[in-house]
């Protein structure tokens, strides 16, 4: 079998691709490792979604939706339980039901998302207790299996996703006793904060972090204690929270690990390194999503998915200029995306601060501008235009601290 | 005739097994839901060598002899099992003499190959070594298996040889007449026993005190580790261990059968009271941190992927105990199995079947003629050439339905994983490696809790992770 564009994972970013590959006039294969379409969109049935995109407050499965429909409509093939056992040069091999499949493919999109961190990589000591879940797991088993992962519950990261279960939970019947975070503010949005904790009198533990957990069979108690500013945890600052339940929202893992000796990385979100039309290092691979950078919002991922599909099917055409200029972080940027400029597109720029700020001063080329409150947990998106990068043979992005 | 083995691990399964080649009726209990969960479970997986121990030691007669025994083992109970050798390092002239009196205890319990190397040799071979090494005592012999799954295996092979398993009961106390016990009373029930054969790893004291029969007494001696992801795999091509001392082998770096690299164990005496109690401590894995990145300096500690903890029953002679009672006629103790106890335990098994109770108790056994030694083990089906797991999809397309995917392991897998007797999360875990991946079940632990919940026709809230209170879920969300 032959596609113009492969579009590997049927997410947010992967759908969006395959709408505007399809759109540019290739043949477009979607495959979906899952049962549906939709990703991790499917178990988030929380609204907040679609505020950019669709001007319009969704729910995960509504935003899903709108897209599954236009593929509907456009006559897209999406094949679900369908796993890439391979990516070789321009050849994939694909594991399904009916069969294992050699797809060539005139140019890839990859847009496999992240996989959250899990509670082994923590090395928390103590038991290896049931209870303890990933937010993911915890938010699959309520919201798709209509399951409660536990009666009593502690948070462990204040992360959005870690602030909307701490609401999701409560909301079901369980009772959440606390959110815990090693930073001395809250890793997710501010208005989850209010609209998840305050707003359920949930409280936060700032500078905090999980240093024991304790259950022979199913977890019973679950020590916290006071860290230091190297995160170090501070002795006798223990405290005990007896929960049967503890809920991890430690961060997100591009998951880069298919195409990872094909393509170069993004050395600051270790997820696939793309330009800013999402091509990566190897020139038939585009991609897009969580697996290129951790994204604050659904929206930004699927612009960035259309962007990859459209110049995916564009470069089967031969139709994409080859220049590309390194973006690289420059003074207080902790993650900068993309990492290469080609000229064909203004440069949207995202990127995390690497400390809070009351005011900052980002420089990229000749642009320049101040913004407020800047904390590293909230992506800043920025659109630069051509005039300002004309003749740079490097772009360094760079964040001045204004007094 | 009926034999009664007390405890699943390594020791009860291989023994069980080989009881299982005699016309007799064998009953394994075990009280975990699973065999191999208990000391087996969490160990370096290490098929020692040979030469540690001391030539007078019991140890020492079952160690070099259990690892030969392995290469065929594996092959008829189809695990995973790779002689990949072992290297211990040292670093100066004074650990060079601990070498050679290494190597020539080894060669004393009839380790073959030793050899000590000099630093060149040792980096072309390991090159990832601290590049001080100055010589190592290489052991081409040492391996590599999946302890749990030798346990598995053995008793997947003597069900089919008609062993009954008894899982999830624990023994609560004998019965006895003449001196003798007749029957083995379990939590839920009773069975009645001619031989019973004791192999409760950390409990196994306890057992023999209940039964009356002597026992050394047993603490846990607890080793911590820590798992890297399969990203570094070639790291270090054999395992690697420092200068032991008088204490422990040390902490080492060695691969595991899957690819990852396991680093440890600390070794830490507990008290009696901490047997069920494997716990990590941030001083142990601090330890292991520091400890192996002296052995291999670029370990990167991003690529964690689980800790965890295991637990040896020590005795104070520090060596195996492994005989027939005196004062209980009928009942073997097969206690102190500390390391090396998944090496000798092949060696070990048929010295308890052919020696202590045919020759030392003076039971004559019968060959069974139809014994059927092999077993074969649940298709992997990302292992095979594409073609033939193309074959197998057309016969079964759940072979072409991917559940876990950091592990590849299709439903096929996990469905047959049930079929063989998983009932538990961990069931199916150590059964196919599903959950086992960098995503430590992200992705699949909810699709494989539904998979149990429709083979086993149980609610979800009944399945566990590993024992009986260990449960997952709790209940419907809404009606």
């Amino acid at each position: 079998m032959r596609v113009d564009v492969m579009v590997i994972g049927a997410g947010a970013a992967g759908m969006a691709a395959a709408l505007k590959a399809k759109e540019e006039g290739a043949e477009v294969l979607l495959v979906e490792r899952d049962e549906r379409t939709g990703g991790i969109l499917n178990q988030c049935i929380h609204n907040g979604f679609g505020l950019h995109y669709f001007r319009q407050e969704l729910t995960g499965p509504e935003y899903a939706e709108r897209f599954q429909e236009k593929m509907e409509k456009m006559g897209i093939r999406a094949l679900t339980n369908a796993y890439v056992k391979r990516v070789e040069d321009r050849r994939v091999i694909l594991v399904t039901e009916q069969g294992i499949e050699e797809v060539e493919v005139g140019a890839l999109v990859y847009a496999t998302g992240a996989r959250e961190r899990p509670f082994g990589s923590l090395m928390i000591p103590g038991d290896r207790p049931s209870g303890i879940f990933t937010a993911g797991v915890a938010q699959r088993l309520i919201n798709i299996e209509n399951r409660l992962p536990g009666k009593r519950a502690l948070i462990l990261g204040s992360g959005d996703i870690g602030l909307i279960m701490a609401r999701r939970l409560t909301l079901e019947g369980m009772e959440v006793v606390g959110v815990v975070e090693r930073l001395p503010y809250a890793g997710g949005l501010l208005r989850n904060v209010i609209q998840c904790l305050e707003d359920y009198n949930i409280p936060l533990y700032l500078s905090s972090t999980v240093v024991e957990v304790r259950g022979r069979e199913r977890l019973e108690e679950v020590v916290v204690a006071k860290v230091d500013e190297q995160f170090r945890p501070i002795p006798r600052t223990e405290r005990v929270f007896k929960v049967d339940t503890l809920v991890l929202s430690v961060g997100l893992i591009p998951q880069v690990e298919l195409i990872e000796n094909l393509v170069v990385k993004n050395p600051t979100s270790r997820g696939v390194g793309v330009s800013n039309i999402g091509q990566t290092s190897r020139d038939w691979i585009f991609s897009a999503g969580n697996c290129t950078v951790i994204f604050d919002l659904v929206d930004y991922v699927s612009y960035e998915g259309e962007t990859a599909g459209r110049y995916a099917a564009k470069f089967v055409k031969g139709e994409i200029p080859r220049e590309k200029i390194p973006v690289r972080p420059g003074k207080n940027v902790m993650v900068v995306h993309p990492i290469w400029y080609t000229p064909a597109e203004p440069l949207t720029l995202y990127l995390r601060v690497k400390k809070p700020m009351e005011k900052g001063r980002l420089v990229v080329g000749r642009f320049a501008r101040e913004f407020e409150d800047l904390v590293p947990s909230e992506m800043l998106r920025v659109k630069i235009s051509d005039r300002d990068l004309e003749g740079l043979d490097e772009i360094v992005v760079s964040v001045e601290e204004v007094n | 005739m009926k034999a009664v083995v007390i405890g699943g691990g390594v020791f009860g399964s291989l023994i069980a097994r080989e009881l299982t080649k005699y016309d007799l009726e064998v009953t394994l209990i075990e009280k975990n839901l699973d065999v191999g969960w208990g000391v087996t479970k969490a160990n370096s997986a290490v098929v020692h060598a040979g030469y540690d121990d001391p030539p007078e030691s019991v140890r020492a007669q079952f160690c070099a002899s259990g690892n030969a025994m392995y290469e065929d083992l594996s092959k008829e109970l189809d695990f995973d099992f790779k002689r990949i050798g072992s290297f211990v390092v040292a670093f100066n002239d004074e650990e060079l003499k601990e070498l050679e009196r290494l190597l020539k205890q080894g060669e004393e319990n009839g380790v073959p190959g030793l050899t000590i190397l000099e630093r060149d040799e040792v980096l072309s071979m390991e090159p990832n070594l601290n590049p001080e090494v100055k010589y190592a005592l290489y052991a081409p012999t040492a391996g590599i298996t999946e302890p749990w799954m030798v346990a598995i295996a053995a008793v997947e092979n003597a069900v089919q040889n008609g062993l009954k398993l008894v899982l999830g009961e624990s023994v609560v106390g004998f019965e006895k007449v003449n001196g003798r016990v007749r029957k083995v009373h379990t939590s839920r029930g009773e069975y009645e026993a001619d031989i019973v054969i004791n192999c409760a790893g950390l409990h196994a004291d306890e057992i023999a005190k209940l039964a009356g029969a002597e026992y050394v007494p047993l603490h846990p001696r607890k080793g911590e580790y820590i798992l890297l992801d399969k990203k570094l795999q070639g790291l270090v091509k054999r395992v690697i261990f420092p200068t032991p001392t008088k204490i422990s082998k040390g902490i080492l770096v060695l691969p595991t059968v899957d690819g990852g690299i396991l680093l440890g164990p600390t070794a830490e005496d507990l008290p009696e009271e901490m047997k069920d109690r494997p716990i990590t401590t941030r001083e142990g894995l601090e330890k292991v941190r520091e400890f192996t990145r002296r052995l291999v300096p670029s370990l990167d500690f991003s690529l964690v992927v689980k800790t965890f903890s295991g637990l040896r029953p020590e005795s104070p002679q520090k060596d195996f105990f492994i005989k027939v009672s005196e004062t209980v006629k009928n009942f073997v103790n097969v206690m102190a199995t500390r390391s090396p106890g998944l090496t000798a335990a092949p060696a070990v098994a048929k010295y308890v079947v052919e020696e202590l109770i045919q020759e030392k108790m003076r039971i004559p056994l019968e060959k069974k003629k139809d014994f059927k030694p092999e077993r074969k083990r649940i298709v992997h089906y990302s292992e095979l050439p594409l073609e033939e797991w193309r074959r197998e999809i057309e016969r079964d397309p759940r072979a072409g339905r991917l559940v876990c995917f950091c592990n590849e392991v299709t439903e096929k897998e996990i469905v047959e994983a049930i079929r063989r007797g998983a009932r538990t999360l961990n069931g199916v875990k150590f059964r196919t490696r599903a959950m086992f991946g960098r995503c430590q079940g992200g992705f699949c632990m909810a699709r494989i809790l539904k998979i149990l919940e429709r083979e086993l026709g149980v609610d979800m809230s009944e399945i566990k992770m590993k024992s009986e209170n260990s449960w997952v879920v709790n209940g419907k969300v809404r009606e």
